[in-house]
């Protein structure tokens, strides 16, 4: 029972990261091309500055959730993805620089490089959550001590003794990276009004068809490189309603957008990315990372989970402090509500 | 090279580099409530004015603290993952708790703080201020909670799978030596703080430039300065001491040079440890010194290297020694500048004394030194275990992670963190030419 709350309550950690921070590292890949005068950037800029920190705080919570209740778990996969890892962590580092830099900096060609740089490492950083979710549905080469350690590629084949990136891993990257620049356009059009608006909005319904074609190649893959992710579905039918989620957010996505709701149509697009990664870890529990290496070697729920008086003082800290969490999250969007006004955003 | 020497040192420089933000950061918050307060109070806009401008600089602060954080709490995984597999139930909560009781709090209020100054009435500002005080405060909490169980494991079980899990999660929190280290801990980053501000209040006035605001800076940095050098020292840094010599002898043995046991051992206040000839040489020492300061009494017995088998001693004993002293001679400094320039700020003679103004200015970089020199003391001293009596150093890194990887990565951030020096560097000096002045302001 533990170990169920725990899975899910990680998930929600996920969850909460990749829609929250998925619009302003969306925001990061479009500001480049969608943007065309100094004042149009600052409003971008000015859309995500008050929030950025706080959304990429989700990643830090869900990092140490993953740490003290599945310790096996985070121990290996962290080393196993050594490499992948570290350029994640670079990227990281250079995106809240360039973004901060930004700020402070009024000379032309540097505000150019730094553009540069936070837009590239938006991208970078999509494309890599995308591969690293793909990596953990594929599984690893696990070895019989629960440790591996994988190179960036070997043969692009997701075999038994797969590279970080393969064929289809780099599906997942890229449907990630559609799916988040969508989420950043749509917060654009929510946040942004006058031309930088209607362009963001604009360009929603081409990118909505895109995800939509790449939503179904993933899924078609998926099945394909582990058929096992569908034991779940067919045991419990009703958790077919994931994957009818999906869709009917895209759709809904679609006509809201046409309807000019740019708040519903973000919302949808909140539930696309719910539906996409719980569908996900629907079709891997009770395990979490599997094993190229044969099913025995498996990381599951029973060989991952911490102690059980762990699990139950952290449930009663994790319910209070995340309560809280969502409060101080919610004043704060509610405090930045509406278009961005860049003449009140002083810093 | 061995994989497990570049393991530490991947943590170890990390780390380093990280802790110069927070140390700032949690100090300033501190100093910033005391600004907005007085603002709040008196309605004097220049008060306001100076807080804005600490914001500032605490801004781009917490910024480089955020994105050098980041990569901490992984490399516990990545580095150090046979360590973190078995004790994730208990260290791992304190560092989730970070994560979901600070930073929440922290990004969500220095957001409001500042950008939304003109969205919030005076006293929510105000009140901003002070939830992000309270949030990088409880953070280094947490922090603390975490290093202090490695340092002094209480409150555990473990589970027949070798994983360490936690028995009473208040026990864990309320560690004796957690405390201790918190409170010695953020004492000193009061003083890196109130060293910063007053030597931006130096600056000011022996530039001859922007007098009202380099007024408020001393007086809030030397006031701040001179009660945290003096905590520093007692009773924080006394009861850390004491707390250190009962638990780890090793520690206290290597940190003093005491290689052989003593009755009425004394102090070494300058030498240099020997580990060849079991002797300090060059030593200036102060008798029963130490046998005072651990017992009370000048003729205690202090147990000496020579007690504690040879594969007990920490692994770097100069380098240990040399922090050790390092720390504490810089502290003796700090106690001493501030009671002569919280004299000479009293009598209102501070503000021409240039020789004093230079005298703060220039010890701007000592806290920084002293910080991480405390800081090693503590983590070398715990050497060779990684938690204490329970798991050595060598059991714990990551073997599935060869030493040249490890050594890649580490010269990736050595690389990337001069860069981020280097920018750092640019950033906080264009915000003090720019000065508190109300034209100043930039989006």
């Amino acid at each position: 029972m533990m170990g169920f709350i725990w899975f899910w309550l990680v998930a929600v950690m996920i969850v909460g990261y990749v829609v929250l921070d998925g619009f302003d590292l969306g925001v990061g890949v479009l500001h480049l091309f969608l943007v065309r005068t100094e004042t149009e950037r600052r409003t971008t800029l000015a859309s995500i500055g008050p929030v950025f920190d706080g959304n990429e705080v989700w990643l830090l919570a869900g990092g140490g959730t993953l740490y003290f209740a599945f310790p096996l778990l985070y121990a290996s996969a962290f080393s196993g993805f050594y490499l992948p890892l570290m350029i994640v962590l670079w990227l990281l580092v250079l995106r809240g620089i360039s973004l901060e830099l930004r700020n402070h900096i009024d000379v032309g060609v540097w505000r150019a490089l730094l553009d540069g740089v936070f837009g590239l490492s938006s991208a970078l950083l999509t494309i890599f959550f995308g591969a690293a979710l793909a990596n953990v549905i594929r599984g690893v080469p696990l070895q019989a001590d629960g440790y591996f350690f994988l190179p960036l590629w070997t043969n692009w084949q997701p075999g038994p003794h797969p590279g970080i990136l393969d064929w289809y891993t780099v599906i997942g990257g890229v449907v990630a990276l559609v799916a988040l620049t969508l989420h950043g356009s749509l917060w654009l059009a929510l946040k942004t009004s006058g031309a930088l608006g209607q362009r963001a909005r604009r360009i929603v319904n081409p990118l909505c068809l895109q995800l939509a074609a790449l939503t179904v190649i993933s899924l078609g893959a998926t099945i394909h490189v582990r058929p096992a992710s569908l034991d779940n579905y067919f045991n419990y039918p009703i958790t077919f309603v994931v994957p009818v989620g999906v869709i009917a957010s895209l759709v809904l996505i679609w006509q809201f957008n046409r309807k000019h709701q740019p708040l519903r149509a973000f919302l949808c697009s909140c539930s696309y990315l719910f539906f996409m990664l719980a569908g996900a870890c629907w079709g891997l529990y009770p395990t979490l990372l599997p094993a190229t290496t044969g099913a025995d070697r498996d990381i599951t729920l029973a060989n991952a989970i911490s102690g059980p008086h762990t699990l139950a003082v952290g449930l009663v800290w994790w319910a209070v402090g995340m309560a809280l969490a969502v409060g101080y999250v919610v004043f704060v969007y509610y405090k930045f509500r509406g278009k961005v006004d860049l003449a009140s955003a002083s810093h | 090279m061995s994989a497990e020497l570049i393991h530490r040192l991947h943590f170890a420089f990390t780390v380093t580099f990280h802790y110069l933000f927070p140390q700032l950061t949690m100090g300033l918050a501190l100093l910033i409530v005391v600004l907005k307060s007085v603002a709040l109070k008196t309605g004097d806009e220049k008060w306001d004015r100076a807080a804005r401008f600490w914001g500032r600089i605490f801004g781009i602060n917490f910024v480089f603290g955020v994105v050098t954080g980041i990569p901490m709490e992984f490399e516990f995984g990545t580095n150090w993952a046979r360590f973190s597999r078995l004790s994730g139930g208990v260290i791992g909560q304190p560092l989730a708790m970070e994560g979901v009781f600070s930073f929440f709090l922290e990004s969500a209020f220095l957001g409001l703080f500042l950008y939304g100054e003109k969205r919030l009435s005076k006293l929510m500002h105000w009140f901003s201020a002070v939830m992000v005080f309270i949030g990088s405060w409880i953070s280094g909490f947490f922090i603390i909670v975490t290093d202090a169980w490695m340092q002094h494991p209480v409150a555990y079980d473990r589970l027949p799978n070798g994983q360490f899990e936690v028995l009473s999660f208040w026990q864990l929190l309320m560690n004796p030596w957690g405390l201790l280290q918190y409170a010695h801990n953020m004492t000193g980053a009061v003083i890196t703080g109130s060293f910063v501000m007053s030597a931006v209040g130096a600056f000011y006035l022996l530039d001859g430039r922007r007098e009202d605001y380099a007024r408020i800076f001393l007086k809030v940095g030397v006031i701040a300065g001179l009660i945290s050098s003096i905590l520093i020292i007692f009773p924080t840094g006394d009861l850390h001491g004491k707390y250190v010599a009962h638990n780890q002898p090793a520690a206290i043995a290597a940190m003093e040079g005491l290689f052989k046991t003593e009755d009425g051992a004394g102090m070494i206040l300058i030498g240099q440890p020997n580990e060849e000839t079991g002797l300090v040489d060059n030593p200036i020492v102060v008798n029963n010194l130490l046998s005072f300061l651990i017992y009370g009494t000048t003729k205690a017995q202090v147990k000496g290297l020579d007690q504690i088998p040879h594969d007990q001693w920490p692994t770097a004993l100069p380098l240990l020694f040399y922090a050790y002293h390092i720390m504490a001679g810089l502290g003796t400094w700090f106690l001493l500048l501030m009671l002569v320039s919280a004299f000479l700020l009293w009598r209102q003679r501070l503000h021409h004394s240039r020789w004093a103004l230079w005298a703060l200015l220039l010890s701007f970089p000592l806290p920084y030194v002293a910080n991480t020199a405390g800081w090693m003391t503590a983590e070398l001293g715990r050497q060779p275990w990684l938690i204490y009596g329970l798991m050595r150093t060598s059991e714990g890194f990551s073997d599935t992670v060869s030493a040249s990887n490890g050594l890649f990565t580490l010269i990736g951030f050595m690389g990337l963190y001069a860069l981020l020096g280097l920018l750092f560097t640019v950033l906080i000096y264009r915000e003090i030419s720019c000065g508190p002045e109300p034209q100043a302001i930039h989006a």
